[in-house]
C-alpha cells in the first residue's frame, strides 16, 4: 500500500449542502422577485440591483484585504445581502446611496461584528433602515414612469380602496422586489422545497400579523382588507426571505415558533398604531434583537430528560 | 399507523448494495493472530498461557479479569509467541497475546450443555459469561452483566438490536438472512431469564425480505413480534431503538433496564444462541469489508484476532488508492492509519473509500442555519454545544445537556459550513467523564 491515510474522529461522511449552495439557493429563490422588479420598474431597477450586489461584494473583499482575514465572498453571502437591499429600496433611489447601504450592510453590520454568522442584526434590513432614517425623503418617495402615488398600504391606510388583484401580482408602486406577492412564493417555495427554510417562521409571522390587523385593524375579519395587509407592505418578502435569515432568527425550533409570532405582533403594533403604514423592517431588526433572550429561553428538552430539570453540576 | 420511528436523524448515502447481496464467506487467516486484552468495556482479561504454549482453536488463553470483563478464546490452533503491546484499531497500544498460527486449525471438541429447557437462569448466564460474549455492534459491554439487571422480573422487553442503520455495514443483514433460526433461538433464550418479557426483533424498513423472512418463522411464537422501523440513522442507537420500539425513554445516566428493556445486538444474539446450545465460545464474528477502494466487496466470517491486512487481501485487496480506511461505518468507526492491526470482538466493518469528506470540505463559520438542531436525536443545541467545547466553558457545556450527547454524528454530517460538531462535543465529554471517574 502506498501513500498515507487520512485520519480523523468520526463521522467520515458529509452532506453536499455547503454554506454556498445554500446562499446561492436564496439568490435563485429571490430571481423571480427580481425579474418582475426589472419588469415592472425598468432597466433602472437592474442597475440598483447592480450597485448593492457590487458595493456588498466589493466591501467584503476590500474588509479582508485591509484586515487581512481570509477572503470570504465565495460564500455566497454579500451577494444575498446585496440583492435583498436592492429589492428592499425604490426605484428612484440615487445610486450612490445604495452603494451607501452596501457599504454600511456589510462593513457595519456584518464584518465589524466578526463576519458571517456573527452579526445580530440581517445587514441589509439595517442598511435599509438606516438609509430610511438618514435619507427620508428619498427612501420614502415611490413615484416612478410607471406609478405615481402612494404605496397600497400608505393608500389603505389612509383610508382609500386598493385593487388586491394587482397587489397579488404586483402591478403596485413599491420597493424594487416587494410588490409582487406571486414571484415571492414561487421562490419561497423553491426553498421550502429544497428544504433551505421551513414554514415555523413565515407561517407564525404571518398569520399573527392577520390576525392582529383582523382584532386592532378597525376593519374587522374583512378579506379585501387582510388581504391588502398580507400582500403588502412587504410582509411576504421579509417573512419568506429575511425573518428566516439564519443568523439572526434563534436556532432552537420553539424559539422560531415565538420568534415568529413576536415579528407578528411588532408588524401589527407598527403598522397600525405607527405614523407610517409599514412596519416590517423594523419589526425584524427589533426581532433580531430578541433573539438571544428567546433562544434562552426555549431550549429544547434532551432527549430522556425532564423539561426544566436542571442538570446534577 | 405512524412508522416507528424517533424525532431527528439523517439520511446517508447507504452504499449498502456494494455486499448486501454477497454471502457470507468462510476465511482461514495464515499469518499471526493478536487477542488484545481489552476489547471489551471492563477489567482486561488475565493472560493464562505462557509463551511458547501450543493453543487449540476454542481454548481459553485470558480469563476475565473482573465482574465487567470477559475471557478470551484462541480462534486458531499455534503456539503462543509473545505476550506484549499490540497498536490495536483506536491507536492505543495494548497488552496482547500474540499467536503464531500453525494453519492446521485443531480446535477443541465442543459439547453442548444440557438441553435449554433444563438450565436454571444462573447456568445461562455463566454460560454467556464464560463464553466471552460481549456488545458486538461495537461498545463491547459484558453481555452477562447486561443480562443481570437488578431487577429480572422487571424486564419487560429484550430487543435484538436489527436496525443496521450505519451506512455500508451488511454483516447483520447476511446474518439474519441466513442464519435467522440462530438469531431467534437466541432471542429465545434471553427472554427464558426473563419471566415478563417479550421479545422485539427491530429491523429496519429497508429490508423488507429480512422482515418478512422474521415475521415468517416468528409467526407460531407468541412471545416474539417483528417490528419493522423507519430507515434512518441512528436507529440502531439503543436509546433510539427503545424509543421507536417501545415508546420509552432513557437519558445518558440510565441503562435500558430502568425502563425494562434489553437491547443487543445481532451478532451477540447469535453469539448467545452458540455459546448455550453448541458450547462454543466466543471467537468468530461476521465483519463486512466494503468500500468504493475495495476489489470485492464482501462479507466475511472473520476468526477473532486475525488481522485487517489479511482481510483485506481475501477481499482482493484494494482497486484503487484509498484515501480513508475505516473500522466501522463511516459514521461511528474509527480512521486507521494502518491495516497490521487485529480484529477484536467488536469489529464490525472494514471501510475503504477513495475520498475522504472530511479533509476534502474545509470547515468554515457557522451560519447558525439550525440543521444540527434538527438532526440530533438527543435533542440538544450541537452547535452551541461544540462552541462551548471550543472555548473550554465547562460549566455551559454541561449546563445545556452536552453529556447527553451519544456520539452519533448527525450534527457534523448535515453542517454546512463543515463545523467538527460531534469532535468538538465528544473530547469535552471525554474530559467530563474522566473527571466524574476521578472523583
Amino acid at each position: 500500500m502506498s501513500g498515507l491515510l487520512k485520519v480523523s474522529s468520526n463521522p467520515h461522511i458529509r452532506s453536499k449542502v455547503t454554506t454556498s449552495s445554500i446562499m446561492t439557493a436564496v439568490v435563485i429563490a429571490l430571481l423571480p422577485a427580481a425579474g418582475f422588479g426589472i419588469y415592472n420598474f425598468g432597466p433602472r431597477a437592474l442597475a440598483v440591483m447592480a450597485v448593492t450586489i457590487a458595493s456588498t461584494v466589493l466591501t467584503e473583499l476590500l474588509f479582508g484585504w485591509l484586515w487581512k482575514k481570509k477572503i470570504t465572498i465565495t460564500d455566497m453571502s454579500a451577494v444575498v445581502t446585496g440583492l435583498l437591499l436592492a429589492l428592499n429600496l425604490p426605484v428612484s433611489i440615487p445610486l450612490w446611496m445604495a452603494a451607501l447601504g452596501g457599504v454600511f450592510a456589510i462593513l457595519v453590520v456584518k464584518m465589524l461584528f466578526g463576519g458571517l454568522g456573527q452579526n445580530f442584526m440581517n445587514p441589509a434590513l439595517a442598511a435599509r433602515c438606516f438609509l430610511l432614517i438618514s435619507f427620508p425623503s428619498q427612501m420614502t418617495d415611490f413615484t416612478c414612469d410607471a406609478y405615481t402615488g402612494a404605496t397600497p398600504l400608505a393608500a389603505l391606510k389612509a383610508g382609500e380602496s386598493v385593487n388586491v388583484m394587482n397587489m397579488i401580482v404586483g402591478k403596485t408602486a413599491g420597493t424594487i422586489g416587494e410588490t409582487s406577492m406571486i414571484a415571492l412564493l414561487i421562490g419561497a417555495c423553491f426553498l421550502i422545497l429544497i428544504g433551505v427554510i421551513d414554514l415555523r417562521i413565515p407561517g407564525t409571522y404571518i398569520v399573527t400579523v392577520i390576525l392582529f390587523a383582523g382584532i386592532f385593524g378597525g376593519h374587522g375579519f374583512d378579506p379585501a382588507y387582510l388581504s391588502a395587509q398580507l400582500a403588502g407592505g412587504g410582509l411576504i418578502l421579509g417573512a419568506f426571505f429575511m425573518a428566516t435569515d439564519y443568523v439572526t432568527r434563534p436556532i432552537t425550533i420553539k424559539g422560531q415558533y415565538v420568534y415568529g409570532i413576536v415579528l407578528g405582533l411588532l408588524t401589527g403594533i407598527f403598522r397600525i398604531f405607527g405614523p407610517g403604514a409599514e412596519g416590517v423592517s423594523y419589526a425584524i431588526i427589533l426581532g433580531n434583537l430578541l433573539v438571544p433572550l428567546i433562544e434562552k429561553f426555549t431550549m429544547p428538552t434532551a432527549f430522556g430528560r425532564k423539561a426544566g430539570a436542571r442538570r446534577e453540576k | 399507523m405512524a412508522k416507528l420511528t424517533f424525532v431527528g436523524g439523517i439520511h446517508p448515502y447507504d452504499g449498502k448494495d456494494l455486499s448486501k447481496d454477497k454471502p457470507i464467506q468462510d476465511v482461514l487467516p495464515k499469518g499471526e493472530m493478536v487477542y488484545p486484552l481489552s476489547q471489551h468495556i471492563g477489567a482486561p482479561a488475565k493472560p493464562i498461557v505462557a509463551k511458547g504454549d501450543r493453543v487449540l482453536a476454542g481454548q481459553k488463553i485470558a480469563e476475565s479479569g473482573g465482574f465487567v470483563s470477559a475471557p478470551i478464546y484462541a480462534s486458531v490452533s499455534g503456539t503462543v509467541k509473545a505476550i506484549e503491546t499490540r497498536r490495536v484499531v483506536t491507536g492505543d497500544l495494548i497488552q496482547s497475546i500474540v499467536i503464531d498460527n500453525d494453519g492446521l486449525y485443531e480446535s477443541e471438541e465442543f459439547h453442548p450443555y444440557a438441553p435449554v429447557d433444563k438450565l436454571q437462569k444462573e447456568e445461562i448466564i455463566d454460560i454467556v459469561k464464560e463464553a466471552g460474549i460481549v456488545g458486538m455492534g461495537g461498545a463491547g459491554f459484558p453481555t452477562h452483566v447486561k443480562l443481570s439487571p437488578k431487577d429480572p422480573d422487571k424486564i419487560e422487553y429484550v430487543i435484538a438490536n436489527c436496525a443496521e442503520c450505519e451506512p455500508y455495514l451488511t454483516s447483520d443483514y447476511r446474518r439474519m438472512m441466513e442464519e435467522p433460526d440462530k438469531l431467534i433461538g437466541g432471542l429465545k433464550i434471553m427472554l427464558k431469564l426473563f419471566d415478563n418479557a417479550h421479545g422485539i426483533l427491530a429491523v429496519e424498513d429497508n429490508k423488507p425480505d429480512c422482515i418478512s423472512l422474521l415475521k415468517q418463522l416468528t409467526k407460531n411464537d407468541p412471545q416474539i413480534t417483528v417490528k419493522a422501523l423507519k430507515t434512518k440513522y441512528p436507529q440502531g442507537a439503543e436509546r433510539q431503538l427503545i424509543y421507536a420500539t417501545t415508546g420509552r425513554k432513557i437519558n445518558s445516566s440510565m441503562l435500558p433496564a430502568d425502563v425494562g428493556c434489553i437491547v443487543d445486538n445481532v451478532d451477540t444474539v447469535v453469539a448467545i444462541y452458540r455459546a448455550v446450545t453448541e458450547g462454543r465460545p466466543l471467537m468468530e464474528r461476521i465483519i463486512t469489508v466494503t468500500g468504493d477502494a475495495v476489489a470485492n466487496p464482501r462479507n466475511f466470517r472473520v476468526p477473532i484476532g486475525m488481522s485487517y491486512q489479511e482481510l483485506l487481501d481475501v477481499a482482493g485487496g484494494f482497486k484503487q488508492q484509498p484515501e480513508k480506511i475505516i473500522c466501522g461505518g463511516p459514521m461511528m468507526g474509527f480512521g486507521m492509519f494502518d491495516l497490521n492491526v487485529p480484529t477484536t470482538k467488536t469489529s464490525t466493518a472494514l471501510l475503504a473509500l477513495t475520498r475522504d469528506d472530511v479533509s476534502a470540505m474545509e470547515p468554515s463559520p457557522c451560519i447558525n442555519c439550525g440543521r444540527c438542531v434538527e438532526a440530533c436525536p438527543g435533542r440538544i443545541v450541537p452547535s452551541l454545544l461544540a462552541t462551548y467545547a471550543e472555548h473550554f466553558d465547562e460549566e455551559a457545556f454541561v449546563e445545556h445537556n452536552g453529556m447527553e450527547c451519544c456520539e452519533c454524528g448527525c450534527c457534523s454530517f448535515v453542517c454546512p459550513a463543515k463545523r467538527p460538531l460531534t469532535q468538538e462535543i465528544k473530547s469535552m465529554r471525554k474530559i467530563q467523564l474522566a473527571k466524574k471517574k476521578k472523583k
